[in-house]
C-alpha cells in the first residue's frame, strides 16, 4: 500500500475512534469507578446479587435455546440451497434476507401485535374455535422474537460453509461405501464447523444483549441482563453499574469470538 | 481376451432435454485398460458416473459381472472412483482417509494399518500417514486418493480425468505409474480423459466418444493409424482429411491426382475422405513428387519442423525432420499403406456402432 492510500482510510478511522474506541475507553473508566471518581470493582461484583445474577441467568438461557433453535431450522434449509441450482438459490436467499431490510423495532413489534391477547392470531384461531394462545409476556415470546429477528444470520453462514463442500468429496464418501447417515455425520457436518460456529456467534451474542425483544415480546416483566442495564443508564441512571455490568456481558462475547477465531480460520461469517 | 465384467446395454441419458447418451453399448473385460476419449460434452464423464452410480440412466441397463446394478446406489458397488480434483477429505490425516472405506466395513485395526501401509508405498509416499491433505502436492494428492480407492480391493477403477489438474511433466510421470500400479493390482481400469497423447499411451482399449455416441473402439494403435471417420482421425493427433474419390480397389484420385493405396471393397468411383498423418507426407524434390506445391508456413517444434504446404488446393499439413523454407518448391510422395481410405458420414451425427471390444 503506498502512503497516499493510507490516508483513504482516515474518514473511517476517524469514526472509530469517535464513536468505538472512546465510547470503550469510557465504558471501562465507568465500569472501574464509582460516583466520586475512586477505583472500584464493586461494579462489577455487582453481577453476582440475585436480581441481576437472575437476568444474566435468563439471558444465557433465552439466547441459548434460540441459537439452538435456530440451528436446528437453519441447518437443513441451508443443505437444500447449497445443493439447489445457481438462478434458483439466490431467489430463496433473498427470500430469507428480506425481513432484514426491514426496521428491527418494527418486525418485533408487529410480532407483538400478532401475538396479543386480541392479536391477529387469537382472531384466526377463535374464527376456526380454536383455544387462544396465551404466549406474550412469556420466555416463549422473546424466543419467538430472537429466533425470528437472527434467524437469517444463521442461514448464511451456514449456506456458505456447505455450499463450498465439493459435492465430489461427498460422492467419494458414497463411492467408498458410506451411506448418507454416515457420509453426513463424518464429512458433511465435520466440513461445515467454521459456519456452524459463525452462525452460532452472528446469533447467539445479539440474542444475550438484547433489551428491545424482551421488553416488547416480554412486557417489562422478564427482565434480561440487557434490559437491567438499559434501564441502570436511563432510568436510574447510575453509568457506573451499567458500564460495569456491559463489561461482565463483554467477557462473555469475547469467549465467543475467541472460539469462532479457532474454529472459522476461512472467514465464512465475513460477508455479513 | 479375458471374461466380460461389466456390459452397458442401450444406455440413454439426457439432462434438460439434452440428449447426452443416445443407446450406448459397450462391454468391458477384466483386467483391461480402458480409455474413454472425447471432447467435453462427449458424454465419457457420464458414462462413468453411471458406471459409479452418481447418475441414474433413463434407458438401459448396467450389468456387473452378471449382476444388474443400474438401481444400486455406489456404497453399495464393487468399484472406487478417482476424481478429477482428488477429493480427499481434508478434515483429516492421509491414513483416515486411505482408513475410511475399511472403517466402512468394519476391518481389524491391523488389517488397516497394513492396508495404509501397503497402499501408501504402492503409490510411493511411504510416511505420509500423519499429514494433512492440504499440506501435499497436486500430484501427492492424486496419489493419496489413488490409494483411497484401491486399499478397498476393487474389481474396477474409475478414474475421472485424475491427471488434469496436474502440469506436463507430473502428468506424463503419474502415466507410467499408473500403468505400474495397474499392473501390480490387475484390476480392470476405466479412464476419462479428452487427452488423446493420455488415452494412447496407456490404454489397452480406447473408446472415442463424441455427442453421445461410441465413434470407434480399439488399441491405440488401431485407433491412430486406422480411424474409421473423420472426427477421430481428426481427434487423435494431427492429420490431413481431404476429400477423394475411390477410383477402384487400390487406387484414389485425391484432388484429381491418383495416388496408390491398399484399401479395398470401397467401389468403383466412391466419394471417400483420405486421412494422412502429417509424418507420412513425405516432402521430396518437385520433379519426384507426385504432386508439386509450394512451403507457405514453417514452425520449429523441437523433435522436427511443422510446414504448411499448399498443393493442388490444399493446404498439407507435413512434419519433416529436414528442414524446406517457406517459398521452396517442393514434390510430395505418400506411401501407399499410408493412406487411410474413410467412407464419408451419413450424417452430422454418426450412427453408434456397437462393437465388442
Amino acid at each position: 500500500m503506498t502512503s497516499k492510500s493510507k490516508w483513504l482510510s482516515a474518514p473511517y478511522l476517524f469514526w472509530s475512534a469517535v464513536f468505538i474506541i472512546i465510547p470503550l475507553c469510557m465504558v471501562f473508566y465507568y465500569g472501574l469507578t464509582d460516583k466520586t471518581g475512586a477505583f472500584t470493582l464493586d461494579n462489577i461484583l455487582a453481577i453476582t446479587s440475585a436480581g441481576h445474577a437472575k437476568a444474566l441467568r435468563l439471558a444465557l438461557l433465552l439466547s441459548f435455546t434460540s441459537t439452538i433453535v435456530c440451528f436446528l431450522l437453519a441447518y437443513p434449509l441451508a443443505m437444500i440451497l447449497a445443493n439447489m441450482k445457481v438462478k434458483r438459490h439466490n431467489f430463496i436467499i433473498l427470500i430469507f434476507i428480506l425481513p432484514m431490510w426491514m426496521n428491527f423495532l418494527l418486525r418485533t413489534l408487529a410480532w407483538q401485535t400478532l401475538l396479543e391477547k386480541n392479536g391477529v392470531i387469537n382472531h384466526v384461531l377463535s374464527f376456526f374455535h380454536l383455544p387462544a394462545l396465551q404466549i406474550i409476556n412469556t420466555p416463549a415470546a422473546i424466543i419467538l422474537g430472537m429466533v425470528y429477528n437472527f434467524l437469517p444470520f444463521m442461514v448464511l453462514p451456514l449456506y456458505n460453509a456447505l455450499a463450498k463442500i465439493d459435492p465430489n468429496v461427498i460422492n467419494a464418501a458414497r463411492d467408498l461405501g458410506a451411506n448418507h447417515f454416515y457420509t453426513f455425520i463424518r464429512i458433511i457436518l465435520p466440513l461445515s464447523i467454521p459456519g456452524i460456529i459463525s452462525g452460532i456467534t452472528m446469533v447467539f451474542i445479539p440474542a444475550l444483549t438484547t433489551f428491545v425483544i424482551s421488553s416488547l415480546l416480554g412486557g417489562g416483566k422478564l427482565l434480561l441482563i440487557g434490559d437491567v442495564i438499559e434501564q441502570e443508564f436511563t432510568r436510574m441512571s447510575n453509568w457506573h453499574l451499567g458500564s460495569g455490568l456491559s463489561m461482565v456481558l463483554m467477557i462473555f462475547i469475547v469467549i465467543n469470538m475467541i472460539l469462532s477465531a479457532v474454529f472459522d480460520k476461512e472467514g465464512e461469517g465475513s460477508m455479513l | 481376451m479375458n471374461k466380460e465384467l461389466i456390459q452397458l446395454i442401450d444406455i440413454s441419458k439426457s439432462f434438460d432435454g439434452q440428449m447426452v447418451l443416445d443407446e450406448l453399448n459397450l462391454n468391458i473385460h477384466e483386467n483391461e485398460f480402458v480409455t474413454l476419449l472425447g471432447p467435453s460434452g462427449c458424454g465419457k464423464t457420464t458414462t462413468l458416473r453411471i458406471l459409479g452410480g452418481f447418475a441414474n440412466p433413463d434407458k438401459g441397463r448396467v450389468i456387473f459381472d452378471g449382476q444388474d446394478i443400474t438401481h444400486i446406489p455406489p456404497n453399495k458397488r464393487q468399484l472406487n472412483t478417482v476424481f478429477q480434483k482428488y477429493a480427499l477429505f481434508t478434515h483429516m490425516t492421509i491414513a483416515e482417509n486411505i482408513a475410511f472405506g475399511l472403517k466402512i466395513k468394519k476391518k481389524s485395526k491391523s488389517y488397516i494399518d497394513d492396508k495404509i501401509r501397503y497402499a501408501l508405498k504402492l503409490v510411493n509416499l511411504d510416511g505420509y500417514e500423519n499429514r494433512m491433505p492440504d499440506s501435499l502436492s497436486g500430484g501427492q494428492q492424486q496419489r493419496i486418493a489413488i490409494a483411497r480407492a484401491i486399499v478397498n480391493e476393487p474389481k474396477v477403477l474409475l478414474l475421472d480425468e485424475p491427471l488434469g489438474a496436474l502440469d506436463l511433466k507430473l502428468r506424463q510421470e503419474m502415466q507410467y505409474e499408473l500403468i505400474r500400479m495397474k499392473n501390480e493390482l490387475g484390476i480392470t481400469f476405466v479412464y476419462v480423459t479428452h487427452d488423446q497423447e493420455e488415452a494412447l499411451t496407456m490404454s489397452d482399449t480406447v473408446v472415442v466418444m463424441n455427442q453421445g455416441y461410441i465413434q470407434q473402439i480399439g488399441t491405440p494403435e488401431s485407433i491412430y493409424n486406422e480411424p474409421e471417420n473423420a472426427f477421430v482421425a481428426d481427434f487423435i493427433g494431427d492429420s490431413n482429411i481431404i476429400p477423394a474419390t475411390m477410383i477402384e480397389d487400390k487406387l484414389v484420385s485425391i484432388l484429381g491426382t491418383r495416388f496408390a493405396c491398399v484399401d479395398t471393397g470401397f467401389g468403383r468411383n466412391r466419394p471417400v475422405d483420405v486421412v494422412i498423418r502429417p509424418e507420412d507426407v513425405i516432402l521430396v524434390e518437385p520433379s519426384e513428387g507426385i504432386i508439386q506445391g509450394v512451403v507457405t508456413h514453417l514452425i520449429f517444434k523441437g523433435v522436427h519442423y511443422e510446414m504448411e504446404v499448399q498443393a493442388c488446393g490444399f493446404e498439407w499439413l507435413v512434419q519433416s525432420t529436414t528442414l524446406f523454407p517457406v517459398g521452396k518448391e517442393v514434390g510430395i510422395q505418400v506411401d501407399p499403406f499410408n493412406i487411410q481410405i474413410m467412407n464419408k458420414p451419413e450424417s452430422e451425427d454418426e450412427e453408434a456402432v456397437i462393437l465388442d471390444i
